[in-house]
């Protein structure tokens, strides 16, 4: 029992992680450009030239361009890399900076503070924290740091007219592959990269057929059918006695059969319900953390977050049939072969 | 009445460990009567009280019960004389459930349950209220003396506790038989003797017993009315018969 129940909350666990962090994957995403358009220079991503704007634009269809500038940024302090990025949407005044909670969290410093980076010519820059992100998005913004353009090109001494992408919007999203395929042909040294690509990559890594998830989930499995197989291949001795009882005071095979049935399911759907809402207190109030430091990345920046409560039913569903009625059935069978004996069994032990 | 006409019953019948436990008996067991099956270790005692139970088939020869009523059997043509031995697995269910009470050498209680759960369990399968089984069960226990034991598990009791559990299984669907295989063979004399009390009270109820036993306390008694002495399978005599 309680080793069913373990395996149940396992599984259900790894089931509501990956189904809640790809959610939240996907909704981040759903906000990202369409397309995004980067430079190859020996098959490496290089900075684009943001003349080349004008040449995108001028393809029927593109109804906007606009360059992006980010980054990496090493702390040799703290060993840790953060993500630079220049803001689209908010405005940053030069020396104003916005950091994600993981960068705060480790230089220990919040808003109206002063933080220094060093910069690409060995210059020190100084600024003044606005804000500090916050907490449901850490997922993806933990590492984040926002600055302004002018700030962004002193701290890494990026040559003047160049982006690190460019990112295009289209005014009719069927014609996305198409736009694509013409950027492609007319700016050879580019790679038009669709969001709906990003999508495939990341649901392929945490897809129920795809990545590390398969793995672990088969090995839960199979730990699972061995059990199950152990308790099927035979009865204790003790049960043995228990049905050539029963059997002996009147009982039928059906009766027999009947009791072990309702027996089996009582432990599996207590097992199941016990593993799953554990499972679920583990995933989303604890914010899974047997899985946290496997699942999450390898950044010296633990994003600390709580998952925002998504359940996957249909997986749920599977897992219920691929469990409860296996283990239903483990228990059944032996009993059955049990049962069909005399009953005057019972008389001779 | 039980009667059994050249009853044989043969164990792995035609491997090289055959064995007959039972051979051409023929017996009539009178109703109201307790009836003590006599003999040694193997003499086919408890194969016979098998067979009487319908707990299993013979090799060969008939089982007759007569003036008995099995709920089947009252809507039946022969309602209270029918034969046993040809009779489907789920009738002889029905029989062993409703006819049949049995107490067994080990008692057969099952551990890890109460003393009250104990009792009521050879009723389960008939569907009954479990509020008037409850009561049943518990007056039992009360007549029995052992109505403080009810909620504790069985495997807390001592010898002669788990004998009168045992018996008052035995009698939870009312049974007109009560058959007890070596029903004194783990308890000592004192104990034997109040087992015996137990039954000759059961007996003036109505009860036709049925006792298979080589404990002079159970053979020698009083109230034994007929002892039918096994050896080898077969019947080797009988005694005290009116």
């Amino acid at each position: 029992m309680a080793l069913y129940t373990l395996v149940i909350f396992v599984l259900a666990s790894l089931i509501f992680f990956v189904h809640a962090i790809k959610r939240e994957s996907t909704t981040i995403l759903r906000e990202a450009p369409e397309m995004v358009v980067q430079r190859q220079l020996a098959g490496r991503h290089e900075l684009i030239p943001i003349d080349y704007i004008e040449k995108i634009r001028s393809i029927r269809g593109v109804d906007k361009v606009e360059a992006r500038l980010w980054g990496y940024y090493y702390d040799p302090v703290f060993g840790a890399n953060f993500t630079v990025m220049v803001p689209e949407t908010k405005q940053l005044a030069p020396g104003r900076i916005i950091l994600g909670r993981g960068v705060a969290r480790t230089q220990r410093i919040s808003t109206g503070d002063m933080v220094t980076f060093r910069g690409a010519t060995k210059a020190s820059l100084l600024m003044t924290v606005q804000e500090v992100l916050d907490y449901q998005s850490e997922l993806v913004t933990s590492d984040l740091v926002l600055v302004s353009r002018s700030d962004f090109q002193e701290l890494f001494n990026l040559p003047q007219g160049h982006a690190t992408d460019l990112a295009v919007t289209v005014a009719n999203p069927d014609e996305l592959a198409t736009i694509a395929a013409k950027i492609a042909d007319r700016l050879p040294d580019t790679r038009p990269i669709l969001r709906s690509e990003i999508l495939r990559t990341y649901e392929s890594l945490f897809d129920w057929r795809g990545g590390m998830m398969t793995v672990i989930l088969f090995s839960a499995i199979l730990s699972f059918v061995i059990f199950a197989w152990d308790k099927a291949s035979g009865l204790s001795a003790d049960e043995r006695r228990e049905i050539g009882i029963l059997k002996s005071i009147g009982w039928e095979t059906s009766d027999v059969l009947l009791l072990k049935f309702w027996e089996g399911m009582a432990v599996s759907l207590t097992a199941f319900l016990l593993g799953t809402n554990l499972a679920y207190g583990h995933v989303f109030f604890f914010s899974a953390p047997l899985f946290e430091p496997a699942l999450k990345g390898w950044s010296v920046l633990y994003p600390e977050f709580r998952l925002e409560p998504a359940i996957d039913f249909l997986q749920l569903a599977i897992l219920f049939f691929l469990s409860v009625f296996p283990y239903t059935a483990a228990t059944i069978l032996p009993s059955w072969m049990a049962a069909t004996v005399d009953p005057d069994a019972a008389m001779r032990t | 009445m039980i009667r059994l006409a050249n009853v044989v019953k043969t164990f792995n019948s035609g491997k090289p460990n055959q064995f007959t436990a039972v051979d051409d008996v023929s017996i009539e067991i009178r109703p109201l009567n307790l009836t003590v099956l006599k003999g040694p270790s193997g003499s086919g005692k408890t194969t016979l009280l098998s067979l009487i139970g319908c707990m299993v088939r013979p090799s060969s020869g008939r089982i007759f019960l007569h003036g008995i009523e099995t709920r089947f059997a009252r809507h039946n043509e022969s309602a209270g004389s029918f034969e046993i031995t040809s009779l489907p697995e789920r009738f002889l269910n029905e029989i062993r459930r409703s006819t049949f009470g049995f107490i067994f050498q080990q008692f057969n209680l099952i551990k890890g349950i109460s003393v009250l759960e104990n009792i009521m369990l050879p009723a389960y399968p008939t569907g009954e209220n479990h509020t008037a089984l409850h009561q049943r069960g518990m007056g039992l226990l009360e007549r029995f003396d052992i109505k403080r034991h009810a909620p504790s598990k069985v495997e807390w009791l001592s010898g002669g506790e788990l004998q009168r559990v045992a018996i008052a299984r035995a009698l939870i669907n009312n049974p007109s038989i009560l058959v007890a295989d070596e029903p004194t063979a783990h308890l000592d004399s004192r104990l034997s003797h109040e087992f015996m009390k137990i039954v000759s009270e059961l007996k003036s109820k109505g009860k036709t017993i049925l006792i298979a036993s080589h404990d002079p306390i159970v053979y020698d008694s009083e109230i034994a009315d007929t002892v039918v002495e096994m050896r080898d399978g077969r019947i080797t005599g009988r005694g005290h018969e009116e």
